[in-house]
């Protein structure tokens, strides 16, 4: 399976699946699939796949412990960087189509409707973390500083899910299946950190400048 | 007035929508399989989604009705598509998924309460109290999109005024069929139901409030409030309440299910109204479905502010939203 993943035709095929979601949505907007209100199905399918770009990203690190397959950390940034491509999609889709790049009217929108500025946050703090996915920025910023400013997504994702409580209108039940898939992710972050496994990194993920103490996998 | 009307058929005559379906379906897959039948039908459920196969009754003898607008029609096969009915799910294409099986024949209103001659009208009545008029209507939800549907029947002051109202009837309070069996996805709803709407008696009366039993032509798909609804071009779509059961006029204001849900977003009053912002959004532009942009101004009263206006003289109407 490992080498599975290290196979760079897996890669692209990974990232032309990525891809799909946006694939879809013009093929369907072609083809009369939008529905009445277009830029409504638009809104909610790019939001859907941020909040699920989210949670594969999170669940990158679980998954490589749980089944034993380190080599899935080649995609997390990849995962990361969709969510931020379909967090552009949909912010820029309200700021068009909804807003018409009325700067002032979005401006007053952030300020004064909570959904929309938890929503508004959530997707400003990714931009560091997109700017700063690249090799060069770990190196520049060092592994442990890089790390902690990439925690950034644990806020991204729990601001992603109040958005999207906040947003419905009455039926919250799919709002509270991405929290409770997100309080998971988070929590088995917690139950690590408060066993002290955390500063036992695995092999291939960015660790301080330190000797590491485990290497198995 | 006179109109022409075939005699004969009665609303409970109307082939029952499944055996309409399964009719359309069978010759559909026929066609297509040589006769295999099994196999055809399984072909026509693949080509043939429940989503487009609602087919609902031409309504006969329809008139041209008044406040008609001559904007651009919504396409009927969107207003179908697009719709905000809990009971059948809360996803816009819900209703039109779910909603195939529900039963509308046999069907009653009960109109009770505060009248001197309480009764229960069939479906079969009420199609028959008056000329059924075709109103071209705007139709504002609060969601900020809005459509135009050509409604098909009459003002509601008819019904109430065969029931006549007492001098202690202030409001009307109209309720909706709810069904568990019927409606599975009820519980995902969120909100408590059956769904209950009301009216200022003299907001009930205007006759700008159509008692409505069809649109483009046809009777009501069910996804659209089959058999019966109201539809208030001044108000938010929620106040114009799906397959009415029962009408009953009261001394007190109503509750009204989205006022119960969330009072602080949803008033009893919830005219269309630019300056009043939904908590959430602005309500001074809409989006003119199926367009792209929120670029269509919101009018006041949803542009029949010259018919209803009076109603609200010295009302605060940022208070009573």
């Amino acid at each position: 399976m490992n080498r599975i993943l290290i196979n760079k035709w897996t890669k692209t095929a990974v990232f032309m699946a990525c891809l799909g979601p946006l694939g879809l949505l013009v093929w369907e907007a072609f083809n009369g699939g939008l529905g009445a209100n277009p830029t409504e199905f638009i809104e909610h399918a790019t939001g859907d796949w941020i909040l699920r770009f989210l949670a594969i990203t999170l669940a990158i690190s679980p998954l490589r412990k749980i089944l034993g397959l380190p080599q899935l950390i080649r995609y997390r940034r990849m995962f990361g960087l969709f969510a931020f491509f379909y967090g552009c999609l949909h912010f820029s889709t309200y700021l068009g189509l909804d807003q018409m790049l009325n700067l002032r009217d979005v401006w007053k929108d952030v300020m004064k409707r909570r959904y929309i500025t938890v929503g508004f946050t959530g997707f400003v703090l990714m931009i560091p973390l997109a700017i700063t996915s690249t090799a060069g920025w770990i190196r520049r910023l060092g592994g442990w500083r890089w790390q902690m400013l990439h925690r950034l997504i644990y806020l991204t994702a729990v601001a992603g899910v109040i958005h999207y409580y906040w947003q419905v209108k009455s039926d919250v039940h799919k709002p509270l299946e991405y929290a409770a898939i997100v309080a998971i992710l988070l929590s088995w972050r917690l139950f690590l950190w408060l066993h002290g496994s955390h500063r036992r990194p695995l092999p291939g993920s960015v660790t301080r400048k330190e000797p590491t103490t485990a290497a198995t996998d | 007035m006179l109109l022409k009307r075939s005699p004969d058929l009665k609303y409970s005559d109307v082939t029952p929508r499944q055996v309409y379906l399964n009719r359309r379906k069978f010759l559909f897959g026929m066609g297509l399989t040589g006769g295999v039948a099994l196999a055809g039908k399984n072909l026509a459920n693949l080509l043939y989604p429940s989503v487009r196969a609602y087919a609902s009754t031409k309504l006969e003898g329809v008139v041209k009705g008044p406040f008609s607008t001559d904007e651009k029609v919504t396409p009927e096969g969107l207003v179908t598509t697009y719709n905000n009915f809990y009971e059948f799910g809360t996803e816009k294409r819900d209703p039109s998924k779910n909603s195939g099986k529900f039963q509308t024949s046999p069907w009653s209103v009960s109109v009770e309460g505060e009248v001197n001659k309480p009764r229960k009208f069939t479906m079969d009545e009420i199609l028959k109290l008056a000329p059924l008029e075709e109103r071209i209507y705007r139709h504002r939800c609060v969601e900020a999109w809005s459509i135009v549907v050509p409604w098909i029947g009459f003002s509601f002051s008819v019904l109430a005024n065969l029931v006549e109202p007492t001098p202690k009837a202030k409001y009307v309070a109209f309720e909706s069929y709810f069904d568990p069996k019927q409606m599975p996805l009820w519980k995902y709803a969120g909100i408590q139901l059956p769904y209950v709407e009301g009216l200022r008696l003299d907001e009930a009366m205007h006759p700008l409030a159509l008692l409505c039993v069809g649109m483009y032509g046809e009777t009501l798909p069910n996804q659209d409030g089959a058999p019966v609804r109201m539809v208030l071009p001044w108000k938010y779509g929620f106040k114009s309440i799906k397959s009415l059961v029962k009408i009953k006029f009261v001394k007190n204001q109503p509750q009204t299910t989205w006022n119960i849900t969330n009072a602080h977003e949803y008033g009893f009053y919830s005219n269309v109204n630019p300056k009043v912002d939904h908590p959430r959004w602005s309500q001074a532009r809409e989006r003119r479905l199926p367009g792209y942009f929120k670029n269509t101004p919101t009018l006041m009263f949803n542009g029949y502010a010259d018919q209803v206006a009076s109603l609200y003289n010295g009302m605060d109407l940022v208070k009573n939203y």
